[in-house]
């Protein structure tokens, strides 16, 4: 029974295996715990998505920067500078809020690119190169503003407050509000961006040479790959997500600031690695990180509901987690070894 | 050898499993612990008509925010007739949107927050809005484009803080017999705060009004210990007669006493100290003779914050603005208040 189970879930499928069903036992032991407090509505989970829409696009590109080998610290800084220029052009520069989102991608791109080129074509360790630029885009934020810049920008609130409303379905509050579950589009945005990323790195060229260079960059380039060029687009494609991140944050928060999203980069790559993305590269799979960022706002909800836990209690839990998942990937590891 | 791995791997997801189980019914555990708590408290009152409260708080930065979270605990407590859901921000905007949409799913029936940033809040508090739920704000102010999103505010009247400061200084002079012109030096907060704002306003404002007074220099010492020592220092080399020096929080006041005292000054005589915010340390700074006089920053909500939730349940009309009771504490009074002091 055993082999017949190994064969269908072997390795790296059983990582992600472990992680859904761990999400699903969360929320439904969430859902039974707190079926007085409404644990259960719908809302509590589309919550999930939309307080975490910017985070599932970071985690997204953390997870493709984690399968090539390497690593991206510089993501939540970006997203700080990019709350900051997009506040900052609309409301000091009085600009168009369309044009001033494709202006922060652009950014987030050329940044990206920077990065890219440093680590492929000059051969620096990711993790300085994108500590440097950590410390580079606060450090811009800073400098375009050190106050807060308030987003009042008609278009840009127009699309931050526009609700969808799911039908259909509808919840009846003590008060005898009758409230349809909602989303914003900043969660249309997050599961695009995961089913785009997840097409790609599955059915592209692109998306297997990512692989090919993760899991061994020596027979990479032995198979002919252009590793230093993949790479550089893969460092390209994570900037212009942590910009879309920072977008998607900005429609959350609704203005820039210095202190945004700092550590932000720390729980995309927690996501990830609950997700089953190995840090040595090679091993990855975008849904594995939606679960993983999933399991991180279950946890916060439970807390919250349970309401006189100290809310620190979700780092010790992620903390937890981390640790279970490393010790279950090095254990998938040395399986690898002896199998071989 | 691959087999006993993958037994051995079976083995650890199960304990996993069951540890999440054992988890999860521990908690339930105390869950229902927790309900039968609440049912014998509803013996004494009726159960129902416990208020729940979220309350979302910046986080546990300074002892005056330790002390703002110890007096809404205390304040809406079960005995008081509330259920508090309390949520720690850890002074990120972000989480503090997140419990705000959790509290709102869980139907409570009052929200207050004390914001970690002035914006962003127009989405959530539209939420709140729809779903029939009142808000109240403490400590800072929001900045929204359509005020009916929050019910009223909870805070400190910064601006009066500096007009009580500026009065018992010129008050605190004249009693003194002294008809020179007096030079004052400001150590502002961090500059753009409304605690900075107000204080500034309202202490330059007022101090006009009397001529023998003389503002020097006003810098920021961005409210810390280090920094206000430093300035002082540098206003120390700067001007030679300094009469009054005057922080808009008691770290910078702690820190420009030690700059005074290292210049060879005798702070609290030759020099003036007004301070503000009125901590436990400051109290006891004045008791030392250092302190002339500290202005309160009431930091203990709790009680106000119950009032309006109360009052909210009842559909009654509340002021939109509420400001907190303030007091001037002056170093004569020190000795009396420092046991009544909670934070």
């Amino acid at each position: 029974m055993i082999k017949s189970l190994r064969s269908k879930l072997s390795g790296n499928n059983f990582l992600l295996f472990v992680t859904i069903v761990l999400f699903f036992v969360l929320y439904i032991s969430g859902m039974v715990i707190f079926q007085d407090k409404g644990f259960g509505k719908p809302q509590v989970f589309l919550n999930l998505f939309i307080s975490n829409a910017g985070l599932i696009i970071a985690a997204v590109g953390m997870t493709i920067v984690l399968i090539t080998a390497g690593i991206d610290i510089s993501i939540g800084s970006v997203i700080a500078m990019t709350c900051m220029l997009l506040a900052w052009m609309m409301e000091k520069k009085g600009m168009d809020a369309w044009i001033s989102i494709v202006i922060v991608l652009i950014v987030g791109v050329v940044f990206g690119l920077v990065q890219g080129f440093l680590v492929s074509y000059l051969n620096i360790q990711p993790f300085i190169v994108t500590l440097a630029g950590l410390f580079f885009a606060r450090g811009m934020t800073a400098i375009i503003s050190d106050e807060m810049i308030t987003i009042t920008n008609k278009a840009f609130l127009g699309i931050a407050n526009a609700k969808i409303y799911i039908p259909f379905i509808s919840t009846v509050t003590k008060k005898g509000k009758v409230i349809h579950p909602y989303i914003y589009p900043s969660v249309i945005l997050a599961i695009a961006v995961l089913i785009i990323a997840f097409v790609i790195l599955k059915y592209t060229k692109f998306g297997r040479s990512i692989y090919a260079v993760g899991g061994n960059e020596q027979s990479a380039l032995l198979m002919g790959l252009n590793v230093r060029r993949i790479k550089l687009k893969v460092y390209a494609l994570n900037g212009f997500l942590a910009a879309l991140a920072g977008f998607a944050f900005a429609l959350n928060s609704c203005g820039g600031f210095v202190e945004q999203a700092r550590g932000f980069e720390m729980d995309a790559i927690a996501s990830a690695v609950i997700g089953g993305t190995l840090l040595t590269g090679g091993v990855g799979n975008v849904i594995g990180s939606l679960f993983g960022v999933m399991i991180k706002g279950t946890i916060e909800s439970i807390i919250t509901f349970q309401g006189t836990l100290s809310s620190w209690w979700t780092k010790i839990a992620i903390a937890a987690l981390l640790c279970i998942f490393i010790i279950l990937q090095s254990i998938f590891a040395s399986l690898k070894r002896k199998s071989k | 050898m691959k087999k006993r791995l993958i037994a051995l791997l079976m083995c650890f997801s199960l304990v996993m499993a069951a540890g999440c189980g054992a988890a999860g019914t521990d908690s339930k555990d105390s869950e229902s612990s927790q309900s039968a708590q609440s049912s014998t408290a509803a013996n004494d009152s009726d159960s129902n008509k416990l208020i729940t409260i979220g309350f979302s708080q910046v986080g546990a930065e300074s002892d005056w925010r330790v002390a703002n979270t110890a007096s809404v605990k205390s304040a809406l407590s079960e005995k008081n007739g509330f259920k508090l859901i309390f949520a720690d921000a850890q002074q990120k905007q972000e989480n503090q949107i997140k419990a705000v949409r959790d509290f709102i799913s869980q139907d409570v029936d009052v929200i207050a927050i004390a914001p970690v940033t002035e914006t962003g809040w127009e989405t959530v508090l539209g939420e709140a809005k729809d779903a029939g739920i009142p808000v109240i704000i403490c400590d800072r102010m929001i900045k929204v484009s359509d005020d009916s999103l929050f019910s009223c505010w909870v805070g400190s009247d910064f601006q009066k803080e500096g007009v009580n400061a500026a009065e018992w200084l010129a008050n605190y002079i004249k009693e003194k017999g002294k008809t020179d012109t007096q030079n004052v030096v400001v150590l502002q907060g961090t500059i753009g705060s409304s605690a900075e704002i107000g204080r500034t306003k309202g202490f330059g404002e007022t101090i006009k009004k009397y001529d023998n007074f003389k503002i020097l220099a006003q810098q920021t010492g961005e409210f810390t210990q280090a920094k206000g020592q430093e300035v002082m220092e540098s206003f120390l080399k700067q001007y030679n007669d300094i009469d009054v020096v005057v922080a808009q929080n008691d770290n910078m006041a702690f820190g420009a006493i030690d700059a005074l005292k290292a210049a060879g000054k005798v702070p609290g005589k030759d020099v003036t100290i007004v301070s503000f915010d009125a901590v436990k340390a400051a109290f006891k700074s004045m008791i030392a003779g250092d302190m002339n006089v500290s202005v309160e920053c009431n930091p203990l909500h709790g009680p106000r914050v119950a009032e309006l939730a109360k009052k909210l349940m009842n559909d009654e009309k509340v002021e939109k603005i509420q400001y907190v009771d303030e007091k001037v504490y002056p170093a004569e009074t020190a000795e009396k208040e420092l046991p009544n002091r909670q934070y």
